[in-house]
């Protein structure tokens, strides 16, 4: 067992919210087509505010820390907060367009010791990403604060949405994030509105494109055992859990409201009327969270892809129960694999299919 | 410079969090994750840059029961791996921070 497995596992033992997502704000200057958040709601946390957060989740045992938003840097009390963030010794992720990064910004970010900037990066044509962000201009800005970063030292990430208006471009950004001497990483997973609205799924790929996406070997280092349905189907299956969310990972939002993950919108308490310890610990959506094992789903539980799927309870919980099914990380399943969802477990796959005996 | 000179103070170039009786550290160097148990995490909070390393090891033989000269092993050991990895300071004075 690695080391971040092992604290892992400790923090989910202890009940420690080890990684926390704070969004300082939801306004922003980009208007993505697939966004899922609302500009315009009034409301945020003052500065004081987001610093009295930051401690309780120092005090609460939390580690990695992205803040993000919206676009962050549109507080103009951004970097207070960052620094704050830093003297509190968090390992802090910024997740930013970066359009109002220039070079002294990006100095800046190498000074208080970020440890990454992640930034997304639609496609490496002009035309395709502004007409995604909306912001004409914006690519170019955007690749001229990654050299700033660069330039500085900063570990930069870009994350390459895919849509159906720029999945042919995911090769090029790819290569020009190699260019940039940036990581890459490809994201098919587009999150419905935070209000319900699930129209903007519409902009995914296609089940096809999926497909190639999981088997082409420019996005996966080793397809073959990526797309290989592994493991059987055994107790320790089913006495696992989906994800973090709620175990180890929080989301708070620039209004104060708690949840287990910022796709998981599940209001668990407000910490401008609660501790963040308090709704941590006592909040009954958290608790009744927790208390969902892989046993408990009544449809995966007795699905084939149960051992490998991905399943998002936030996203199931936005198709109406954190039980059931997400039906995009079903359809990546299926890419995945090739075999169909839902189909019943064969008897023999809770037991190995070869058994050697050795005298 | 004895050892018993020296004093220790964190990096500001780290990210840290006690997780139960040991302590998380990734340098922003490198990103290297370390995880120190008990003992070092004694040595590790008392890091202030003031407090000479002679008091620290006095106070971790106390608390652990731990003879002086295995003590001072481990604790020169430690000092030196994560000075290596930029997490913590060294100096023969006090150290401001």
């Amino acid at each position: 067992m690695g080391l971040l497995e092992a604290v892992n596992r400790k923090a989910t033992e202890m009940r420690v919210p080890l990684s926390a997502h704070l969004d300082i704000t939801w306004r922003c200057n980009e208007r993505c087509v697939h966004c899922y958040l609302d500009h315009d709601l009034k409301g945020e946390m003052s500065t004081e505010e987001i610093k009295d957060v930051l401690r309780q989740l120092a005090e609460n045992g939390t580690f990695f820390l992205a803040i993000s938003g919206g676009e962050p840097l549109l507080r103009r009390d951004c970097f207070e907060i960052l620094e704050y963030a830093r003297s509190l010794r968090f390992n802090v992720k910024l997740k930013t367009n970066a359009v109002m990064i220039g070079a002294k910004e990006a100095a800046r970010l190498k000074q208080l010791g970020i440890e990454q900037v992640q930034i997304s990066i639609y496609s490496n044509r002009p035309e395709i990403h502004d007409a995604i962000t909306k912001l004409p201009g914006s690519l170019r800005r955007t690749l001229d604060a990654i050299r700033h970063l660069k330039a500085n030292g900063v570990k930069v990430s870009i994350t390459n949405v895919l849509m159906r208006s720029n999945v042919t471009d995911a090769r090029d950004v790819k290569q020009l994030a190699k260019e940039l001497g940036v990581s890459f990483v490809v994201d098919p997973t587009i999150t419905p509105k935070l209000n319900g609205d699930r129209s903007i799924l519409d902009l995914g790929i296609s089940d096809k494109e999926l497909f190639d996406l999981f088997h082409d070997e420019e996005f996966v280092d080793n397809v073959g055992e990526y797309c290989a349905p592994t493991g059987s189907i055994d107790d320790d299956v089913l006495d696992g859990y989906s994800c973090s969310a709620g175990h180890t990972l929080c989301y708070v939002s620039p209004f104060g409201d708690v949840y287990p993950c910022v796709q998981f919108p599940m209001p668990c308490g407000n910490v401008r009327t609660q501790s963040f310890g308090e709704i941590w610990r006592e909040s009954q959506a958290l608790k009744s969270l927790r208390a969902v094992q892989v046993r408990d789903l009544p449809t995966c539980s007795s699905c084939s892809h149960v051992p490998y799927c991905s399943r998002c309870p936030g996203l199931a919980y936005m198709e109406g129960d954190m039980r059931g099914p997400s039906s995009s990380d079903c359809a990546k399943s299926a890419a995945r694999t090739g075999s169909e969802i839902g189909a019943p477990i064969p008897a023999l796959l809770s037991s190995p299919l070869i058994q050697i005996r050795l005298q | 410079m004895t050892p018993a000179d020296k004093y220790l103070a964190k990096s500001s170039d780290i990210a840290a969090r006690v997780l139960g009786d040991e302590t998380i550290i990734m340098s922003s160097i490198d990103s290297t994750l370390f995880s120190l148990n008990a003992t070092a995490t004694v040595i590790w909070q008392a890091a202030d840059g003031k407090t000479p390393l002679a008091r620290i090891i006095k106070n971790v033989c106390e608390e652990f029961d731990v003879a002086p000269e295995r003590a001072w092993k481990d604790a020169e050991e430690l000092i030196e791996k994560l000075v290596e990895h930029g997490i913590l300071l060294v100096s023969d004075h006090p150290i401001q921070q």
